[in-house]
């Protein structure tokens, strides 16, 4: 995919500019659309990240607390730990980001990220804090939404389904002035 | 011979992920700062993948459902858990700089505050589920509208409403693109 040649002006004179290595929006948003195609058609598993979440945390959650304890919760005996398509899809993901990082040489160990360091300075442990703290939230509200932005947003709103747009209007209603007010400047 | 199931499919689940993970790191969304910027309206890199996916990946699945070779996988609509839901996603977005597909990707791009934030989204799960029998009770029980779609809240054809979002789309980026231009 890095070195796919693209005709300039094309698609009504938006250009595509391969920027090396990395491909402009539009086109790893028609990639993505493609590939849901694929998916719906071979594999009837719109793309979802989240209920392999679900599995997985069950499986921590036996060994934090006992088997016993997870198989009593009704979410958990609904989502029982197994290597299913969700889960290998999510394992596949990992790869796929990490393969296209090393050939794009974009692979580096990153504890702060620059638009953070630059608001919040340079401590690890606080931008590890936040970190937890931002997946736990967006995990929690995920479940409770049924999906995430590739289950919600793209699987569920590119079949014009009103939860998957429910979903992403709330998450930019809410996130935006989250964004917007925590890196205010004073 | 479609949709395969059993091990067919699980042979193929990881390379679909594998394709995922590529095209999200190709599109540099497996990235703190795009997301961030994208909330802070500065970067609208994650808008126009999301929009373009959409229109791309709407329009085919369309057709392929009406050739009988896709079938529509279309999930309740629980209003109030998609917008509580919904909210809370995006703030821990915001803290997190990924969403669970990018932050996974990132991972593999190196991200160790990614790695964390995982941690983060496996506690997360875990009390989603010891609160589901509470929110099943609350949340999930109010605003059950089943699987609905704008077409059956509009009355309009899927057709005519793919179009719309098409040329808001395209009107979209023609405008972010004369805007970045500047």
């Amino acid at each position: 995919m890095s070195d796919m040649a693209l005709p300039a002006g094309a698609s009504g004179g938006l250009a595509l500019r391969r920027m090396s290595g990395r491909a402009t929006p539009y086109l790893v948003g028609i990639g993505i659309g493609v590939l849901s195609w694929v998916v719906f058609v071979v594999v009837a598993a719109p793309l979802g990240i989240t209920t392999a979440g679900s599995r997985l945390a069950g499986g921590v959650a036996a060994l934090a607390v006992g088997p016993e304890v997870v198989a009593a919760n009704s979410y958990f005996a609904r989502y029982p730990v197994k290597l299913d398509y969700g889960t290998l899809f999510l394992v596949g993901t990992f790869f796929g980001g990490l393969a296209s990082s090393l050939m794009n040489g974009t692979f580096k160990l990153e504890s702060v990220p620059p638009v953070w360091r630059e608001r919040f300075g340079g401590s690890v442990a606080r931008r590890f804090a936040v970190a937890f703290l931002g997946g736990a939230l967006a995990m929690f509200g995920a479940r409770l939404a049924s999906g995430c932005t590739s289950g919600n947003t793209i699987s569920q709103g590119l079949q014009l389904a009103v939860g998957g747009w429910t979903f992403t209007a709330a998450l930019f209603a809410a996130g935006v002035p989250t964004a917007l007010l925590l890196f205010r400047r004073r | 011979m479609f949709p395969l199931k059993g091990t067919d499919a699980l042979l193929l689940a990881p390379v679909f992920g594998f394709a995922f993970g590529w095209l999200l790191q190709r599109g540099r969304v497996a990235n703190y700062d795009t997301i961030v910027n994208q909330m802070r309206l500065r970067d609208f890199t994650v808008l126009k993948i999301i929009m373009t996916a959409l229109v791309v990946g709407g329009l085919g699945v369309l057709v392929l459902t009406d050739s009988g070779l896709a079938t529509w996988a279309i999930r309740d609509t629980n209003l109030l858990a998609a917008i509580i839901g919904g909210a809370l996603f995006g703030v821990g977005m915001v803290l997190y700089g990924y969403c669970p597909g990018t932050g996974i990707a990132a991972i593999g791009s190196g991200s160790l505050h990614a790695l964390v934030g995982a941690g983060g989204m496996i506690v997360g799960a875990i009390a989603y589920a010891f609160s589901y029998d509470w929110m099943a009770a609350n949340v999930l029980s109010v605003w059950k509208l089943g699987k609905v779609t704008f077409a059956d809240l509009t009355g309009l054809p899927l057709l005519p409403l793919y179009l719309v979002l098409a040329v808001v789309s395209i009107a979209l980026f023609v405008w972010l693109e004369r805007r970045e231009a500047r």
